[in-house]
């Protein structure tokens, strides 16, 4: 009854739109072999390879896999801290 | 004649590669093009009772490779259909019996006398998949709209682009369109957004392929069957015509668009 509910409300995603984000996940470690915790490691060491030559915030780094047809890529958005900010430090 | 050699398979079992095999070979022959199916199945073998030709069987795929009978003697001739043969495979042993240079050979000494050479893979990724599509020159990767199906396609997928086997094509197949209008089944769009391969048939769900199976006449003969006409269609797209797809009731526009996402000049 509540799951009619909530169908109603729109509460509830379609099956098939869950299908597509769960597969959506699952190919991109399967064709990989990065596990989410691989790519938080991954993350970590980056984030402290590049801290030592620049200035940035961590919490603003960003890594995450795209597909590119069959390709998979996997993208790091670092932004970086203004040099004048590191001077007044 | 030189044939092309076309290996159906999936990953997942159960999702149609047999009956896929077994229609797109009757309908080939259908058009009076020399057809050998071959049941790679070892241990498991089905090709023969889809096709109604099991009562039929004295040689198998493993008598030819191990040398008790010559090729010839293992090609079972279909009745209905004078230009289909099926090599079936060995019941009593397993895919260790065979190995992919054997198919290649094997193939190799069908290609001069038959037009098209369709082999059945078996599901999985072992050796009974790599004996398979070690003779293909083209692979077709048969998948349901499910989750596991998928990405087990997927797997496969990846598998063959590594053994330089692709790029694979992909017939998706038990496609229910009021599900998917419903948003209760993967559409078409999604599994191909999702599998990034070329589209070369969509089936849809016909319980009239339950009853051929159960006769062992291929659909394709039934002239009214859905699915019937669906394979008659991947056939005709491997023999390199221009087909539109399928209208799945009130999704003209889905598959429109699906048609377009087809590259012309494929095999």
């Amino acid at each position: 009854m509540s799951a009619i509910l909530d169908r109603l409300l729109g509460r509830k995603k379609k099956s098939a739109r869950q299908a597509k984000e769960r597969l959506k996940l699952v190919l991109i470690h399967d064709r990989t072999d990065l596990n989410p915790g691989t790519l938080e490691l991954l993350k970590d060491e980056l984030i402290s390879v590049i801290s030592r030559h620049v200035d940035i915030d961590p919490a603003a780094v960003r890594i995450e896999m795209t597909q590119d047809g069959r390709q998979q890529r996997l993208i790091a958005d670092i932004p970086l801290n203004p040099a004048g900010r590191r001077r007044v430090r | 004649m030189a044939a092309k050699v076309v290996t159906v398979t999936s990953g997942k079992g159960g999702v149609g590669k047999t009956t896929a095999t077994a229609n797109l070979a009757s309908a080939l022959a259908a058009e009076n093009l020399k057809v050998v199916c071959i049941d790679a199945d070892i241990g498991l073998r089905n090709l023969d009772v889809v096709l109604g030709l099991e009562n039929r069987i004295v040689y198998d795929l493993v008598d030819v490779v191990e040398g008790r009978c010559r090729l010839r003697q293992a090609m079972i001739r279909d009745k209905r259909l004078p230009e289909l043969y099926l090599i079936p495979a060995a019941q009593t042993r397993d895919k260790s019996a065979v190995s992919p240079s054997d198919m290649v050979r094997l193939c190799d000494e069908l290609r001069p006398d038959c037009d098209w050479v369709l082999i059945d893979s078996p599901a999985g990724i072992e050796r009974g998949f790599r004996n398979a599509i070690a003779p293909a020159d083209i692979v077709i990767v048969i998948t349901n709209p499910e989750v596991s199906a998928v990405r087990d396609a997927d797997r496969i997928i990846g598998l063959i682009e590594a053994e330089e086997k692709g790029p694979a094509r992909l017939i998706i197949n038990r496609l229910k369109p009021a599900m998917v209008k419903r948003e209760e089944m993967l559409s078409p769009d999604d599994v191909l957004e999702l599998l990034a391969v070329e589209l070369i048939g969509i089936v849809p769900e016909d319980e009239n392929v339950t009853l051929s199976i159960n006769r062992g006449l291929p659909i394709v003969l039934d002239g009214k069957s859905r699915a019937g006409l669906a394979f008659r269609n991947i056939a005709a797209r491997l023999r390199g015509e221009q087909v539109p797809f399928l209208d799945l009731n009130d999704q003209g526009g889905l598959l429109g668009r699906l048609a377009r996402l087809i590259r012309p000049g494929g095999a």
